[in-house]
């Protein structure tokens, strides 16, 4: 789809929300270049959420939003879970349909619109929970993988159930008590990301999301690289303060606390080489770009 | 809901958008359904049920089929594997369960094409979660249900147990006797799921093994020709395909509050899936004939209604009580079980005073539907019923029929 298509009937104008209005106005649509940067100038992705205030998982789709390279050509996927509390916010198409089937639906979902707009890059983005991904989805995520399926998956651990109140996952920490673990997990982490990496993707990323520039940079070249090579795939802490007994003030402590060196979420990449590669150049392009821009603004 | 619709002279309605006469890549002259389905010349080929699917699924212009093996429909999905391979079929995989393959359906769907898959028995259990998802999302997807035993111990066989799953599902529910209807329906299938009124998934369902792997004769119009392609910007709700500028508004209603607005959201959803169901009638009239049943003899006093094979059996038992015993015996046969053709087997049975319902499946769920629509419903006989696999031989039927008419001498004892 390109910006042209985001307009206003004239007729209608005056009974349109105010949201689509501000979308016509200042959507970053179209611009490749967008950044977590345009947070608080255009919000035509994302303005409010339902989740619990101070929720990481509310800072983390701000980002993702505003760092995806195509909007106007993306289409995200969903599942249950406290993410699909936010979609229906979101000024992006998605699809949210059962619980742990996303890269399931993805998979046909991609391929579809492959064949309808052969020229076209339609970025299709998986975003679920930790319990989506790893326990009840974790044979289609994989498969997924195995198949070589050309799309991005984005995982948001909480490192537990938190939407059905704060059960066990595969991807809490062992030894931690919670509801359905009373004398606390059993086993280790899942270790998703070398999993991934094992599985096919093509780059993989671990972190928080504590510091924007890193989140924008990870999304970007995840969605590059699946469009190219394959599948991706993002992990990403947005801890559930209200299950771990944290304020709302607090998730940002946490998620750096975690990232500090030795800690389980120091930042992890994995990439091959052909991938490596091709995001220098990819990268080069967009500085070329960017200092163009601004040359161009000064002039 | 569950009137009756005429059949008047209705025709099967397109999409603005479709270039009649023009030729796909592989060569094939889209068709108007109404003249490719009812005009054309056709030919008899003998075939087996998988490759009736095949011969139909030819003639779809299908983007996109996801297969996973399950007997009896194993053979049907590999053969439509076959078409992606010599390009008739645009997109085509295997999935890793009936549980994803569905999904993955949907997501092609979601995304705008036409789909269709195939499956069976325990696969259709496993699927389960995903049908009422897609009627609530309003994908048009077909699937062709080749029932199959479902119940521990395993068990391959021929039993439509499965069907009764599939019922409140939300999804248009056919039940195919012969590998014509088969094939006649498959192609019909997706003009009326694809209606902007109905744009509900189809479960097309057919006996395993008596459909499937049996040869009959079936008349084919030629593969030179197809049905238009499915045009995604006639769905009710948009494609997800970002080719509209998005709204901040999940396609799913906004079930996640908890107040009387989103209960009252999601209950009006409902009743429209439902609304969206009985819609689908008048499509279905000129792709059934012009009635969701056929009928032989209604004047008769003892009536046998039934679905899918059981029908063919019924026939044949009617024939032997007739010939060999001089019992009259009048046949109603039901294509379609969603929508149910409630004011049809009405007027079919006005007159009757005994109504057999044979059928292939232990607890006769045919039974129990046509029973909660008649008045003086003791008239129904809810049997005989054969499960697990077993054959219904027509001596079944007709030893029941004699039986409750009190005249002697089981026959298949006396067949020695
Ligand atoms: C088939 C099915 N099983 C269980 C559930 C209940 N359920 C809804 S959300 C959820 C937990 C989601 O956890 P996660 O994916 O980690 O997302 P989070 O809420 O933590 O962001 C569960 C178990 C469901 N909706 N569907
Ligand atoms: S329950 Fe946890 S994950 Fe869900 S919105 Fe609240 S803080 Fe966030
Ligand atoms: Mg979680």
């Amino acid at each position: 789809m390109s910006k042209e298509k985001i307009q206003l009937s004239e007729d209608l104008a005056d009974i349109m929300p105010p949201e689509y209005q501000e979308m016509v106005a200042t959507a970053t649509f179209g611009n490749e270049d967008r950044s977590w940067k345009d947070i608080g100038t255009s919000k035509e992705l994302i303005e409010q959420h339902s989740l619990c205030a101070g929720c990481p998982e509310s800072i983390a789709f701000r980002f993702i939003l505003a760092s995806i390279p195509a909007p106007e050509d993306s289409v995200f996927v969903g599942s249950t879970g406290c993410t699909s509390l936010v979609f229906p916010h979101v000024g992006v198409q998605n699809i949210h349909s059962l619980f742990g089937n996303q890269n399931a639906i993805a998979s046909g979902l991609q391929r579809a619109l492959k064949l309808r707009f052969p020229d076209v890059y339609k970025d299709v983005i998986v975003l679920a929970g930790d319990g989506a991904t790893v326990d009840i989805g974790l044979d289609m995520t994989m498969q997924s993988w195995f198949r070589q399926e050309k799309f991005t998956t984005i995982c948001f651990d909480n490192e537990l159930y938190a939407n059905t109140g704060g059960q066990e996952s595969g991807l809490m920490q062992k030894g931690f008590v919670s509801k359905m673990a009373p004398v606390g997990k059993k086993f280790e982490k899942v270790r998703l990301p070398e999993i991934a990496f094992e599985s096919g993707c093509h780059y993989v990323a671990c972190l928080t999301v504590s510091k924007p520039n890193r989140v924008e940079q990870v999304i970007r070249n995840a969605i590059y690289v699946s469009r190219e090579f394959g599948p991706t795939y993002v992990q990403l802490y947005t801890p559930c303060i209200l299950e771990i007994g944290k304020q709302s003030m607090e998730g940002l402590d946490e998620m750096k606390e975690s990232e500090a060196i030795g800690q389980r979420f120091v930042m992890k990449e994995f990439m091959t080489d052909e991938v490596k590669e091709f995001l220098k150049e990819k990268n080069a392009e967009q500085k070329a770009r960017k200092k163009a821009a601004k040359a161009a603004v000064t002039a | 809901m569950n009137k009756k619709v005429e059949a008047q002279d209705r025709r099967i309605l397109l999409s603005e958008t479709v270039e009649l006469g023009e030729k796909t890549n592989k060569g094939q002259t889209v068709t108007d359904p109404n003249v490719l389905f009812n005009e054309m010349e056709r030919e008899a080929s003998f075939l087996t049920g998988s490759e009736v699917i095949r011969a139909a699924i030819k003639r779809a212009n299908l983007d996109v089929s996801v297969a996973y093996p399950i007997t009896p429909q194993s053979e049907a999905a590999a053969l439509i594997g076959e078409l992606y391979a010599e390009g008739y079929v645009r997109e085509y995989f295997r999935g890793e369960s009936e549980f994803a393959v569905m999904g993955q359906c949907a997501g092609a769907s979601f995304g705008g094409a036409r789909v269709f898959t195939t499956t069976a028995g325990p696969g259709t259990l496993r699927a389960m979660e995903n049908f009422p998802m897609w009627a609530g999302s309003r994908l048009p997807i077909q699937v062709c249900v080749t029932c199959r035993g479902i119940n521990s111990p395993l068990s391959i066989q021929p039993d439509t147990l499965e069907m009764y799953y599939l019922l409140e599902t939300g999804m248009l529910v056919w039940h195919a006797e012969t590998a014509q209807d088969l094939y006649d329906w498959i192609l019909g299938g997706f003009m009326v799921s694809e209606q902007p009124d109905v744009h509900l998934p189809l479960a097309l369902c057919c006996d395993g093994f008596f459909v499937t792997h049996t040869k009959d004769t079936v008349m084919l119009q030629s593969d030179e020709y197809c049905i238009p392609a499915y045009d995604p910007y006639r769905s009710p709700v948009p494609c997800m395909d970002m080719e509209c500028p998005p709204i901040r508004m999940m396609r799913d209603p906004f079930i996640m509050k908890s107040n009387y607005i989103s209960y009252m959201t999601h209950a009006s959803w409902q009743q429209e899936i439902h609304a969206a169901v009985e819609r689908s009638r008048k499509h279905t009239l000129p792709i059934m004939n012009g009635s969701l049943i056929e009928t032989e003899n209604l004047d008769r006093e003892i009536l046998i209604v039934a679905s899918g094979t059981a029908v063919s059996q019924g026939r044949e038992a009617i024939r032997l009580l007739e010939e060999e015993e001089g019992i009259k015996v009048g046949l109603v046969k039901i294509k379609s079980i969603r929508p149910f053709p409630t004011e049809e087997i009405r007027e079919a049975t006005a007159n009757a005073k005994t109504i057999f319902i044979p059928e292939f499946n232990i607890k006769g769920w045919l039974a129990r539907e046509v029973k909660s629509i008649l008045s003086n419903n003791e008239r129904v006989i809810a049997g005989p019923h054969v499960a697990g696999g077993m054959t219904m031989p027509s001596e079944v039927i007709v030893d029941e029929i004699k039986k409750s008419l009190g005249v002697a001498g089981p026959r298949l004892e006396s067949r020695g």
